[in-house]
C-alpha cells in the first residue's frame, strides 16, 4: 500500500472521528438552530441522492444492465423493502440483464 | 477481618455481573445490525478493489471509518487523486450528522463514563446504533454501548473483507453486478423516506438534479467528483432546512 493511499485513510478517518468525538466531548448542550437540525436532518437523503445518480449508470459496466438494476431497486425500496432485499434484487436484476443481452 | 472482605468481594462480583449483563444486552442489540452492515459492506468492498484498492487497504478503511456514505465517497476522492482538502471537506460534510447524533448522546449516558470510555464510544456513533442507543429507556452505561458497537463493527470489516476478496475472484460479470448491490442500498433508505416525506422528496431531486449538472454541463468539468458531492449536499440539504424545516428532530436518517 502506497504512502499517499494511507494519507488519504488517516485523513478520511481522522475528520470521521472528530465529528464523531468533539461533541461528545465539548459540547454539553443541545443544537437548537431549527435550520441547522434541519439541515443535518437532510444530509443523509441528499449524499445519498447525489452520490446515486448519475454514478449508478456506471456501476455494471453497461448503462441498461445498471437501469434495469436500478428500476427494480426502485420498485421493491417504494414497497418498502428491506436494505438487504433491495439491494440483492438490484444486483440480480442487473445480472441477469448483463447474461441476456450476452446471448443477444 | 474476613467478613467485610467477603461482602465487598460480593458487591464486587455482583457490580461485574451488572457489568457482563450490559454488556451482553447491548451485543444482543447489535446482532440486527450487524447483519445488516454484513451487506452493505460487501458492497463497499466489491466497490473498493474495483476501484484498484487492495483487500487489506479496503479492510483498513472500514475498520477505521465505519460509515457507508463517507466510505464511497473518500473511495470517489482516492479514484481520482484529489486533494487531501478535498478528502477533509467531503467527510466533514457528509459525516457531519453524527456531531448531532454524538450530542445527543452524550445527554443519555449514565454518570459512570470517564473521558476515555467517551472517547472510545464516540467512535462508534452511527445511525443505526444511535438509533438503538437513543430509542433507549433509561440511560446507557459504557458496557452497553461497547457491547452494542461491537458486532457492527466486526460485521462491517467482515463484510468489506469478504466483499474485497469476492471481488477478486468472482467472474466479471458477477462482480459488475454487485457492483451496484450498495446503490440498491442508498436507493432503500432514500425511496421510502422521500416517499413518506416531501422535504426529503425535494431535497433527493434537488440533490439528483445538481449532481446531473455537475457531471453532464461541460462548464463544471472543472469540479471533480468529491468536491460534486459536497456541493450537492450542502445545496440540497440547505434547501431542505429552508423550505422544509423540521420540528424536533434529533438524528439524522439512515445512511
Amino acid at each position: 500500500m502506497s504512502l499517499r493511499l494511507l494519507i488519504y485513510i488517516a485523513v478520511m478517518a481522522g475528520v470521521t472521528y472528530m465529528v464523531r468525538m468533539l461533541p461528545m466531548m465539548v459540547f454539553r448542550r443541545k443544537i437548537r438552530s431549527q435550520f441547522v437540525q434541519s439541515f443535518l436532518y437532510y444530509v443523509p437523503y441528499a449524499v445519498l441522492g447525489a452520490m446515486t445518480i448519475p454514478a449508478v449508470f456506471y456501476a455494471t459496466g453497461s448503462v441498461l444492465s445498471a437501469s434495469i438494476g436500478l428500476a427494480a431497486a426502485f420498485i421493491l425500496a417504494f414497497f418498502g423493502q428491506s436494505l438487504i432485499v433491495v439491494a440483492l434484487a438490484a444486483s440480480g436484476a442487473a445480472f441477469i440483464a448483463e447474461l441476456v443481452s450476452g446471448w443477444v | 477481618m474476613h467478613i467485610p472482605e467477603i461482602i465487598l468481594f460480593k458487591e464486587s462480583y455482583s457490580m461485574s455481573s451488572d457489568d457482563r449483563r450490559e454488556f451482553l444486552g447491548g451485543l444482543k442489540d447489535g446482532i440486527p445490525i450487524a447483519l445488516g452492515y454484513l451487506s452493505v459492506s460487501f458492497g463497499f468492498g466489491i466497490m473498493a478493489v474495483s476501484g484498484g484498492l487492495s483487500v487489506f487497504a479496503a479492510v483498513l478503511i472500514s475498520m477505521t471509518n465505519l460509515t457507508s456514505a463517507g466510505q464511497v465517497a473518500g473511495l470517489t476522492v482516492i479514484a481520482e487523486g484529489g486533494a487531501l482538502i478535498e478528502m477533509a471537506v467531503a467527510q466533514f460534510v457528509i459525516n457531519l450528522r453524527y456531531s448531532l447524533m454524538s450530542l445527543s448522546l452524550s445527554q443519555k449516558l449514565n454518570n459512570r463514563f470517564t473521558w476515555l470510555s467517551r472517547l472510545a464510544v464516540s467512535f462508534g456513533i452511527t445511525d443505526e446504533i444511535f438509533a438503538v442507543a437513543s430509542g433507549r429507556s433509561k440511560e446507557v452505561s459504557k458496557q452497553y454501548m461497547a457491547g452494542l458497537i461491537s458486532l457492527p463493527w466486526v460485521g462491517w470489516a467482515l463484510g468489506t473483507f469478504l466483499g474485497a476478496a469476492a471481488g477478486e475472484i468472482l467472474p466479471e460479470k458477477l462482480k459488475a453486478a454487485l457492483g451496484i448491490a450498495i446503490y440498491g442500498m442508498f436507493v432503500a433508505i432514500f425511496v421510502p423516506a422521500a416517499r413518506k416525506a416531501v422535504g426529503v422528496l425535494a431535497v433527493v431531486l434537488i440533490a439528483v438534479t445538481a449532481s446531473c449538472c455537475l457531471r453532464y454541463i461541460p462548464l463544471f468539468d472543472g469540479v471533480s467528483d468529491g468536491f460534486a458531492i459536497i456541493i450537492c449536499t450542502a445545496l440540497a440539504a440547505a434547501a431542505g432546512a429552508l423550505f422544509f424545516p423540521v420540528k424536533q428532530q434529533e438524528g439524522g436518517g439512515e445512511a
